[in-house]
């Protein structure tokens, strides 16, 4: 999570849209920009606008074809 | 006047009313309890300056999670609390107001703005929030104007080049659309090519009432110089942010499904029929965290029925004629002068 610059052991379901300072909705931007580059993916408006947290992120990821 | 969102907005009401103290005492005081409520216009309003003179939040203090703030340029500036789901509730209104005029496609977005806007995380202005409120829908994202909000030509080529045959979201404040971008595209007498681009503009004609600029003369000149022909005007405040009112491909600006309007006269504040003029009032049904689903604004114009439009959405239509004369300054955009 180098766009946050957190540590893997804070990726829980307690991290979500606003819950830590860097997750804002410019944070929000950052992110939905590089899991498309990483994934080559293109998420959809409804999608970005739901990703409001790690595991609902993960749920999502899961409906592009992303296994984890 | 039958309100489609009536129901929505007496729970509301019932909601702010045991959940706020302040708004309760307001309504008690202005409003005979079980008087019925049958319309609209029966529905205890708040002026939008309310929310400069009082701290209205119906959540508790830990459940705020940001404090949405008009820029006043003098006096106080108005404090709205947000908590969690009514900022969810405004991104997903937003974005469904925003796909039903453009399509649910994330293009690429031109930002009539500098990124100093937008970088100061903390001053959260109605600028700042809408930049980044409709930044949801874009998949990346150009600063048209530097910090001293003149305009980067190459910047902005090299965006279109790295982009090309895409289609552009162009996004700004409507001064800073006119003034800065079209304005600096006729005095340098260049043009750009976004044929395949909208663009979509609010905050108000405030700023431009002194070049009294028409919305058709403010897209021709679009037209002419980036040719770019599918050009929307939006309504909305940092008091009611997600129910936009857009306006359709026929020019009238429309209540959303979440939302409504009704003008109400400037002296008595008795509400008027569709067609005459006075204050606007705005409606809107996802406002839980503050009581800011009925507020009476400082504008003035008309409401018109939605079938007065050609375009067949089924939203009211508000026409927005200017700010009431005795009204502050407020300048929700004024950061650049």
């Amino acid at each position: 999570m180098t766009i946050f610059e957190i540590d893997a052991g804070q990726l829980t379901d307690g991290l979500q849209y606003q819950s830590i300072k860097a997750w804002d909705s410019v944070g929000h931007m950052a992110l939905m920009a590089e899991l498309e580059s990483l994934f080559d993916i293109m998420l959809e408006m409804d999608d970005v606008v739901d990703f409001g947290s790690y595991n609902t992120g993960i749920k999502t990821l899961e409906k592009y074809g992303i296994e984890f | 006047m039958t309100s489609p969102i009536l129901n929505d907005l007496i729970a509301l009401t019932e909601h702010h009313r045991a959940a706020c103290k302040r708004y309760a005492h307001y309504c008690d005081t202005l409003y005979q309890k079980d008087s019925p409520l049958g319309s609209l216009a029966d529905l205890p309003f708040l002026p939008v300056r309310a929310f400069k003179d009082f701290d209205l939040c119906s959540v508790a203090e830990e459940d705020v999670f940001k404090v949405m703030m008009s820029s006043g340029t003098f006096g106080a500036r108005s404090r709205i609390y947000i908590d969690r789901e009514t900022a969810q509730l405004q991104t997903r209104t937003l974005t469904a107001i925003f796909g039903e005029a453009f399509g649910k496609t994330r293009s690429p977005m031109l930002v009539i703005d500098s990124e100093s806007t937008v970088r100061d995380r903390n001053r959260f202005s109605a600028r700042t929030a809408a930049v980044n409120g409709f930044s949801m829908m874009a998949s990346d994202r150009c600063f048209a104007l530097d910090n001293d909000m003149s305009l980067n030509i190459p910047r902005v080529a090299e965006f279109l080049q790295e982009h090309n045959g895409k289609r552009i979201f162009i996004f700004g404040f409507t001064f800073l659309v006119w003034q800065a971008f079209c304005g600096a595209l006729r005095a340098k007498n260049q043009k750009l090519a976004l044929k395949n681009a909208f663009l979509l503009h609010g905050g108000g004609w405030k700023k431009l009432e002194s070049e009294k600029v028409s919305n058709p003369q403010f897209k021709a000149v679009m037209a002419d110089r980036t040719g770019c022909v599918d050009v929307r005007n939006y309504y909305g405040m940092v008091e009611q942010a997600g129910t936009i009112f857009m306006e359709c491909p026929q020019g009238s600006l429309h209540a959303s499904a979440w939302s409504d309007a009704l003008v109400r006269d400037i002296h008595t504040h008795k509400a008027l029929p569709y067609g005459k003029v006075g204050l606007i009032e705005v409606f809107s049904t996802i406002q839980k965290s503050y009581p800011g689903h009925a507020l009476l604004t400082e504008d003035i114009g008309l409401t018109r029925r939605a079938f007065d439009c050609p375009c067949g959405h089924p939203g009211t239509i508000v026409e927005v004629h200017g700010r009431l004369p005795a009204a502050e300054v407020r300048g929700c955009s004024d950061a650049y002068n």
